[in-house]
């Protein structure tokens, strides 16, 4: 306890708790009042972020080394298993937590106009609050089991606002689907908790981190298994390969949750818990090849399905795997720094893009709405010229993608070139690093292309929605313009939180962050590049960004698209990337069918129906209906005989006793 | 009092009850039966007690508190089946066995 404003801290979490509770109560009670849950569900939130600005701008005046931890009450105290429930307020969790409740504010506010119209608008701000409820749990929780609660809580929330219209049956599937990938994930983050606590006999951050050095050998097996472990929940939680085929489906879900839950947040938690756990990774030299190297694979991977993709949500949604693959190239890589930097120019304008796709969406929606024609509102075949009917979206979207871009000085630029440049630094001393650099040059270039492709086909070209619809087209309204406003701001200028000193910048958010990044950083090979090299390595970034946006303008042509319906089905490669590789149908034919068969076939009809019901219930029944049929003989009902048993037996003790 | 006597009659009594109790169909006989064994047992209390004590006379009038109230409840039970039954026949008691 500090004595100052910082002890506030838990305010933040209880304000979204006591919003999720208060907006429960009137879903449940009154489910058509609208300006009451606005009120709440926004309120709370910029409610929280207000306590996150006071309690960040004390902490920065105190800055303190060490984290401040809050113990509030002993949790589970078994044996030697201590855990509080405790939260820890340090330069990380305070960055996410700004984060979370900064642009989860602009997203509660857009979705006040985007939900407008939908009979579950008590029920989504519910969702939506204890979803930012269960995310600050995670980023300050002091020790793994807290951690863990925000973790498996946001994926909660997720499945429950992916399937929220869940009248249709593909959207609770999509759900489930979210829901057993992270389950999976979920095994993984379990078992390193538990060999953490094995090995060294806490799950307090603090205590971990300081004993990590003298319990575990660096580069052993134990370490090695903690952290892979770990990394397989990240892998669930943050859509990285092999657990990543739920985000794209999770767009199923409203919008503005795609942009909160889906993009800005909570997938960016594994990033928050290998930065969290820097110390142990750098310990592990081979997981954090292995982390960098899935990074840079699934960037790679997910780009590629971008380039080929319709529904304008679903290009998002691959960015998004991709980009969280920077992240991990980045942490893995030991470039914590650049990882979280990503993480937050990322959130900024993954969130303009998605809440900017929902505007289009909403229009489109409407448009359709009006002539009562159910065309995929969704499939930019359908869309093109958009630009002359929402050009505040079009133009913020094009900040965003100029940013994602990599074009300097947006925020995004910045961020994407200190992760590439820390890679290939880190491929002077080790050379597989410099494959991953290359596969985040490759990644940066499909970037850019297909997200020129997706602003080209939106907004610009001839319309293709329709002669009846086209009148009907409108920007959206103030409440939803007003946050992707701001976040075109925080675009603008989210480069400045982490100028590198390369353009005499500061380097802000390497210096902020440094307590937290200092123990894991001193374990790892410190390479710097020369200045020549440097600004090459920033020449080459700029110019593939460059080669991407200007190579889709001159390559695609949005005049020779045709809508939906008459489009042709793509040939050749086109259509491997169409379908995603295929990998969905591989999962399929690999785990889903075979387990579907071993369960519907062996535990289902074997197992539960002749082994247990038939051998194990039935027969213990039947054995009991014989035991009986073989006793009967001696019950007679005749008191007679009862009394001659009973004078026999008692005969019987007589002389058993005394002979 | 001799002991061997006492103890010899209340043996004998003792065997009449039992053989009463088991070869008899009358429940009224049945009970009496019983009650005959309660008392050779309540004679070789009174015939012991000379020897180990004033205790066995002590215990006989427990024995005929719990014998009075045993017949109370007994009689009522065997009246209560004759109302429903109209016989004190233990052959025809027999609701518990099957068929």
């Amino acid at each position: 306890m500090t004595g100052t404003p910082v002890d506030l801290i838990w305010l933040a979490p209880a304000l979204a708790l006591l919003g999720f509770v208060l907006n429960g109560t009137l879903a449940l009670t009154r489910p058509n009042t609208k300006t009451l849950v606005s009120v709440i569900g926004a309120g709370v939130l910029l409610a929280a972020f207000a306590v996150a600005v006071v309690v960040f701008s004390n902490f920065r005046s105190l800055h303190p080394e060490d984290p401040v931890i809050y113990r509030y009450w002993s949790w589970i105290p078994v044996g030697t298993l201590q855990v509080d429930f405790a939260f820890q307020v340090d330069q990380l969790s305070l960055v996410m937590l700004l984060i979370v409740t900064g642009v989860g504010s602009l997203i509660h506010l857009f979705s006040i106009g985007y939900m407008k119209e939908d009979p579950g608008y008590a029920r989504y701000f519910a969702y939506l609050n204890l979803f930012v409820f269960f995310m600050l749990v995670l980023v300050l929780g002091a020790s793994f089991p807290v951690m863990f609660v925000g973790w498996e809580g946001v994926g909660l929330c997720s499945y429950l606002l992916i399937g929220f219209w869940f009248t249709d049956a593909a959207n609770a599937t999509a759900g489930r689907k979210a829901f057993i990938m992270n389950r999976i994930g979920d095994f993984g983050f379990m078992v390193a908790m538990f060999m953490i606590f094995w090995s060294m006999g806490s799950l307090d951050f603090a205590t971990v981190f300081e004993h990590a050095p003298t319990a575990l050998a660096p580069g052993g097996a134990a370490i090695t298994a903690i952290t892979l472990f770990l990394f397989l929940g990240c892998t669930g939680k943050s859509a990285q390969i092999p657990l990543y085929t739920w985000l794209p489906d999770a767009m199923a879900g409203p919008t503005p949750v795609s942009a909160l839950i889906h993009a800005a947040t909570m997938v960016t938690a594994g990033v928050y818990l290998v930065a969290r756990c820097n110390l142990l990774f750098a310990m592990a030299p081979v997981s954090s090849a292995v982390v960098a190297g899935v990074g840079a694979l699934t960037a790679l991977f997910a780009a590629t399905i971008a380039l080929k993709q319709w529904d304008i949500k679903r290009v998002l949604a691959y960015s998004t795997v991709s980009q969280l693959g920077y992240m991990f190239l980045a942490v893995g890589t030991g470039a914590m720094t650049a990882g979280i930097f990503h993480l937050a120019t990322h959130a900024f304008f993954k969130a303009l893009l998605f809440l900017g796709s929902g505007s289009v969406i909403f229009a489109m929606h409407r448009a359709y709405h009006h002539t009562h024609v159910h065309e995929d509102a969704q499939d930019m075949r359908n869309m093109g010229g958009l630009a002359r009917y929402m050009p505040w979206t079009a133009a913020l979207m094009w900040i965003a993608t100029l940013a994602i871009a990599g074009l300097p000085p947006l925020a995004g630029f910045f961020s994407k070139d200190e992760i590439l440049t820390a890679a290939h630094a880190r491929g002077h001393v080790q050379a597989i690093w410099l494959v991953f650099w290359g596969f985040g040059l490759v990644t940066a270039l499909l970037t850019a292309f297909y997200m020129t492709r997706l602003m080209l086909y939106t907004f610009h070209g001839p319309n293709r929605t329709g002669e009846a619809e086209r009148p009907h087209l409108h920007e959206a309204p103030w409440i939803m313009t007003g946050p992707l406003a701001v976040l075109g701001l925080l675009t603008l200028l989210g480069g400045l939180l982490n100028v590198p000193e390369l353009y005499r910048g500061s380097a802000w958010l390497h210096h902020w962050l440094e307590p937290v990044t200092a123990p894991g950083a001193a374990l790892i090979p410190d390479v710097h590049l020369s200045r020549s090299s440097e600004w090459l390595l920033v020449g080459i970034a700029v110019l593939t960004a460059v080669v991407g946006v200007v190579g889709a303008w001159r390559l695609l042509k949005p005049a020779e698209l045709v809508p939906a319906k008459q489009a042709p089905e793509e040939r050749g490669f086109a259509r491997i990337l169409r379908h995603k590789w295929y990998v969905d149908e591989i999962y399929d034919a690999l785990f889903v069918r075979p387990l579907m068969w071993l369960s519907r076939e062996i535990l289902w009809k074997r197992v539960d129906q002749q082994a247990i019901d038939g051998a194990a219930v039935n027969g213990a029944a039947r054995g009991a209906r014989a035991l009986g049929w073989a006793n009967r003989w001696l019950q007679t009902g005749q008191v007679g005989t009862y009394v001659a048993v009973f004078v026999v037996g008692v005969l019987l003790l007589l002389w058993r006793a005394l002979g | 009092m001799l002991l061997s006597p006492a103890l010899a009659i209340s043996a004998v009594l003792f065997t009449l009850g039992v053989a009463g109790v088991l070869f008899r169909r009358n429940a009224i006989v049945i009970f009496m039966c019983v009650e005959l064994m309660l008392n050779a047992v309540n004679l070789t209390f009174v015939a012991l007690a000379q020897v180990i004590g004033v205790g066995g006379q002590v215990f006989v009038l427990f024995v005929m508190a719990v014998a009075a109230a045993e017949a109370a409840v007994g009689l009522s039970i065997i009246l209560a089946v004759y109302r429903h039954k109209q016989s004190v026949s233990l052959q025809n008691m027999n609701l518990l066995k099957d068929g």
